[in-house]
């Protein structure tokens, strides 16, 4: 049995320590080696990706027990239709046993593959360990993380400053990327989570651009560490509060969600007020905190500035699979082991997430920066996938998971082209841009690809992902409690107003395609793309296409990872 | 299996991606490449007429032919659900007639041509999508996708003004459709399945959440009359009705010959497709409501569309607004539909909305071709600065003349019989708008007299060279009016498969 996971995991950082041992001026070396260890992380995602998919049959089965054997004898049905003589005949129909209650955990253990395990605390009560595996939920993620980091390396091929160093960092970052996307034990996401941000600070520090770089990586760093420490404290509370009821302090996520299966995280926690339980009171912390690294309004305010300073690839690594790790944090341990507290506080999130949607597409609609631009659409997108997960339906959070990995490679490929073209124009003053289509054609085009992938132009990706985002908002009827008042409704609204959010984001796509693609501007001595950046152009771009035309290649895995956690919220 | 439907709709895609493949200088085996997937597809569109006709393949009394459903998205309940009824094979005969024609009169774009023709084909692939589609996300989609061709087609390879007219076109109708899209997962949402057929019956019939009479707190009612809203709006603004018309002028003086061909031509048919198809079935009792107030928008299109066309000088924009007026008249047959569906009489309008779009999907692009190619040799569509092309040539005036004829709905032609049906079908409904829109059809008559007085008649303008149309102008635009004519002459080649359309819609 070959650990897939551990090599996905391990290949990048294998490669940051190669990269480092060799010289300085070795560039082309280190290119390459960057290169093959993103490629062979890709390809073995993307081999985890179809082993996962294709044993669905066997994981739908494992989510869906068979029912008990019907009793013997004629069925209601028969009974019904029998003649008043015969059906008296019948003998006496013994009470059906009641099948002993089992607390549904929200994980479908039977349903994650891969999975290894080692320990490393194992002392007492107190468990932490090595543990990973992937359900229907990490294995996009885990192919989407491939993606950009490949992309990224293909993009940053002409760093000429200080390659190596780039290029050991950026696959640090890659490494703890796939770690959390794969991790099932609290402790190693927290691990991984926490060693993506070291890296990201210095490749925004070091490679940024010079203007911001200072403030803006010092600022994503403290937002995210803060972030993090936050939903940090929460999960030490539910181990150590939690697992003082159920006399296990684990930090393993099966044997969290066994804990809350037996309901350790609903006790009370303040003597004399009922309705604060630990799960109530823990969510929104562990839930905003990932949610800061998910760009979740208000705490959003890094991001476009971190996404403009960081240098290509990092953006692209950034927006398009980082902020994906507070969404999928925020559903794995906030939403999935505290189902009490999310049925309590999503419904008034939504409306940040309804924020993060019409906000950020308006400030998008207002810059000169074509980074900028890109930057709070990603707020505004993110809104989507947080809109998703507060659903509480199967519907909606599929939509969530789908729009993580539709909006992972649609900002990837965003945040290529902008590189490219700042790479040969040297500006990314919309106004003082104009009709790069001439020199850059394919650029355009797959900028055009992204754009209607984000104003979710169906027969793209986006659209897969809203559609079912909007239908389980309209689906999801939850009450808004405010002391006395209860608000109904509210939903159906922000499915509504998010759809407002799709007119404002029309806009700016055509604004931007407009104004830097066509019109008119200097174009004479403007070299065209290289082919390593058309390679990751296209490969982005069909991606996006792909998952347009075919949902199915990737729904059917999503629904069956968010179906538990759906059952325990009550929605379906 | 997939089905002769997935054909009409992949055969044009697979067209597009073997005309990209084409290396970029070999610009003729482009245009052969996807002539000849556009002829193909024509065939396959010409094929389902006869097949539709023939009882071996369609049953006449189901009321889809050649149905297919394919696993598409089940997460959300939407199937890749296709099947034709006589509405749709009308019009995909249509689009599939179009397309080459358009191709051929393109002929001479040299300007990025392989990127231009493969985006022919797509927006017909997205179009037959829409035509074909029996499920409301998939017909959704196909409705979405072919903005963007089109867009690109007007932005593009368009006049001097285009772009801001392609991102008005494209802002006018996305966001004519973004109610829609709100009103599609209202109903998604409700009743868990996109499928048309199976909406028919469960929609109108729809009581709110487990018969309660209301759904989210809202009653259904007002949700149905909401949703009604949505989709008529929709559709509206692609139809288009006055007074949402207003991106229609600029799109068409400002597109490519090809690009006004298709847009008059199949885009503007997809808005009464969708009215035809979706709103009255769907909402039976909300579109008899509101049948006054489309009646009279109806006229007032039809009277403001031709006062509008009176009073234009250039010759393309003269030609987009009598679009609107002749849309005035679907508009209206679709009114008259709406609110007596059971009356035999109103039949007859059904009849000839179908008609009229048909008749207008042929008399509309040989118009559109036509001042193409005038504007291809004088370099000016102003009507003060033409005249007199009777004379220098002669060909080109008899084609314009037959054309324009075909416009005016002259006896003799498709558009006759179209209003004719309309008029005669509204009569025992709505009596004021019948005598207003024969009215109209009287202004109709007078710009055409005005376009064609001030072009082939009065004095040659000095310093025009030779303005004769070319063979493969003529060879565009004669299967345009040998349609248009065989329509008038002998309507009874296409109106047995239009009744049954709408016997099938009025059960």
């Amino acid at each position: 049995m070959i650990p897939v996971l551990s090599l996905i995991f391990l290949t990048p950082i294998a490669g940051a320590v190669l990269i480092l041992l060799l010289k300085p001026e070795r560039r082309a070396e280190a290119r390459m080696i960057a290169a093959a260890c993103t490629l062979a992380s890709l390809l073995l995602s993307a081999f985890v990706y179809a082993g996962y998919a294709g044993d669905m049959g066997a994981i739908n089965a494992a989510l869906n027990p068979e029912p008990p054997a019907p009793r013997e004898g004629p069925s209601p049905e028969e009974i019904f239709r029998m003649p008043l003589e015969e059906r008296l005949a019948l003998p006496e129909a013994e009470p059906a046993e009641d099948a002993p209650e089992d607390p549904t955990p929200g994980f479908c253990e039977e349903c994650f593959r891969y999975e290894e395990r080692a320990d490393w605390i194992n002392a007492g009560p107190i468990r932490i360990g090595y543990h990973v595996g992937v359900d229907g939920l990490s294995a996009p993620m885990l192919l989407l993380t491939g993606l950009a980091s490949f992309c990224g390396v293909l993009i940053s091929w002409k760093v000429e400053d200080r390659v190596r160093e780039f290029m050991a960092f950026f696959l640090l970052l890659t490494a703890g990327v796939y770690g959390v996307f794969m991790a099932l034990d609290a402790f190693l996401l927290f691990f991984c989570y926490e060693m993506t941000i070291f890296p990201m600070y210095i490749l925004i520090r070091a490679w940024g651009w010079k203007e911001t770089r200072q403030y803006a990586s010092m600022k994503l760093t403290l937002y995210i560490f803060a972030g993090s420490v936050v939903a940090l404290v929460g999960v030490l509370a539910m181990v150590f509060l939690g697992g003082k009821a159920a006399g296990v302090y684990s930090f393993d996520l099966f044997d969290m969600a066994r804990v809350s299966a037996e309901g350790a995280y609903d006790g009370r926690i303040v003597a004399g007020v009922p309705a604060v339980t630990l799960a109530k009171f823990v969510f929104p912390f562990v839930f905003l905190g990932f949610g800061v690294l998910a760009g979740i309004f208000p705490f959003h305010n890094w991001s476009p500035d971190g996404h403009v300073a960081a240098p290509t690839a990092v953006s692209m690594m950034h927006a398009g699979v980082l902020m994906k790790i507070g969404a999928y944090s925020a559903f794995r341990i906030a939403i999935t082991l505290l189902p009490e507290g999310a049925r309590a506080h999503l419904p008034w999130i939504v409306l940040l997430a309804l924020i993060n949607v019409l906000y950020g597409a308006l400030i998008a609609l207002r810059q000169r920066d074509l980074k900028y631009v890109i930057g709070f659409s990603s707020v505004s997108h993110m809104g989507l996938v947080i809109m998703g997960w507060a659903t509480m339906n199967v519907t909606g959070l599929t939509g969530a998971g789908l729009q993580m990995f539709s909006h992972g490679v649609m900002t990837a490929l965003f945040f290529a082209c902008v590189g490219v073209i700042y790479d040969r124009t040297h500006t990314r003053d919309i106004p003082s841009m104009g009709g790069l289509l001439r020199p850059l054609p394919l650029t355009a085009l797959a900028f055009l690809i992204g754009g209607l992938a984000s104003m979710g132009m169906p027969g793209l990706s986006g659209f897969m992902a809203e559609i079912p985002i909007l239908i389980g908002m309209w689906n999801a009827d939850h009450a808004l409690l405010a002391g006395e008042w209860a608000v109904r409704g509210h939903y159906a609204l922000a499915a509504i107003a998010a759809g407002l959010g799709i007119v404002i984001t029309a806009a700016y796509i055509f604004r931007a395609v407009q104004a830097v693609f066509l019109g008119d501007g200097p174009t004479e001595d403007i070299p065209p793309s290289s082919s390593l950046d058309r390679f990751a152009l296209i490969v982005l771009a069909l991606t996006l296409i792909a998952l347009g035309i075919f949902p199915q290649i990737m729904a059917p895995l999503i629904e069956s990872a968010v179906t538990p956690a759906a059952r325990l919220l009550g929605g379906f | 299996m997939f089905g002769l439907l997935s054909g009409l709709i992949f055969l044009p895609l697979l067209g597009a991606a073997v005309v990209l493949l084409v290396p970029r200088d070999q610009v003729k085996w482009a245009r052969g490449a996807a002539m000849a997937f556009a002829l193909a597809a024509f065939g396959l569109a010409g094929a389902l007429w006869v097949a539709f006709q023939d009882p071996a393949f369609c049953d006449p009394d189901a009321h889809f032919c050649f149905v297919e459903r394919h696993a598409w998205y089940p997460a959300i309940g939407a199937s890749f659900a296709l099947g034709v009824d006589g509405l749709s094979v009308t019009m995909v005969l249509l689009a599939g007639l179009l397309v080459p024609l358009a191709i051929l009169i393109s002929w001479e774009i040299a300007e990025r041509a392989h990127a231009f023709l493969a985006l022919m084909l797509i927006l017909e692939a997205a179009v037959m999508g829409a035509f074909v589609a029996l499920d409301l996300l998939i017909f959704f989609l196909f409705w979405e996708s072919s903005l963007v061709p089109m867009g690109l087609i007007i932005g593009v390879w368009g006049g001097k003004k285009a772009r801001p007219a392609a991102i008005k076109f494209m802002l006018f109708t996305m966001g004519g459709s973004l109610g829609m899209f709100a009103a599609i997962q209202v109903i998604g949402a409700a009743l868990g399945t996109f499928d048309i057929p199976a909406l028919l019956n469960a929609w109108p019939a729809w009581e709110g959440a487990g018969g309660s009479g209301t759904y989210l707190g809202v009653d259904v009612g007002l949700i149905k009359n909401l949703t009604f809203l949505a989709f008529g709006t929709a559709f509206a603004v692609k139809l288009p009705v006055w007074p949402l018309h207003i991106w229609l002028p600029d799109a068409h003086t400002e597109a490519p010959t090809s690009g006004s061909m298709l847009l008059a031509g199949i885009l503007l048919k997809m808005g009464g497709y969708g009215f035809l198809r979706l709103v009255l079935p769907l909402f039976p009792e909300q579109s008899a409501d509101s049948a006054g107030l489309m009646g009279a928008l109806g006229v007032v299109g039809i009277i403001m569309g031709a006062l509008a066309a009176l009073g234009q000088r250039d010759l393309k924009r003269l030609v987009a607004y009598s679009s609107v007026s002749h849309m005035g008249f679907v508009l209206l047959g679709i009114a008259a539909a709406a609110l007596a569906r059971s009356q035999v009489a109103v039949t007859a309008a059904i009849d000839g909305e179908i008609l009229e779009m048909f008749a207008h999907g042929l008399s509309s692009p040989a118009m559109f071709l036509l001042v193409g190619a005038i504007y291809h040799r004088a370099g000016t569509r102003n009507m003060d600065e033409l005249g007199g092309l009777w004379e220098a040539a002669p060909i080109l005036s008899g084609l314009m003349i037959l054309a324009a004829f075909g416009s005016l709905g002259l006896p003799g032609t498709g558009g006759f019989v179209a209003e004719l049906l309309v008029l005669r079908g509204i009569w025992s409904v709505f009596v004021w708008e019948a005598v207003l829109g024969a009215v109209g059809t009287i202004f109709l008559s007078g710009y055409v007299l005005k376009a064609l007085y001030g072009t082939l008649f009065g004095e040659v303008q000095p310093g025009e060279k030779n303005l004769e149309i070319s063979a493969r102008e003529i060879a565009a635009v004669l299967p345009l009016i040998v349609m248009l004519i065989l329509t008038g002459v002998l309507p009874n080649w296409i109106l047995p498969v239009l009744n049954r359309a709408v016997m099938i819609l009025l059960q």
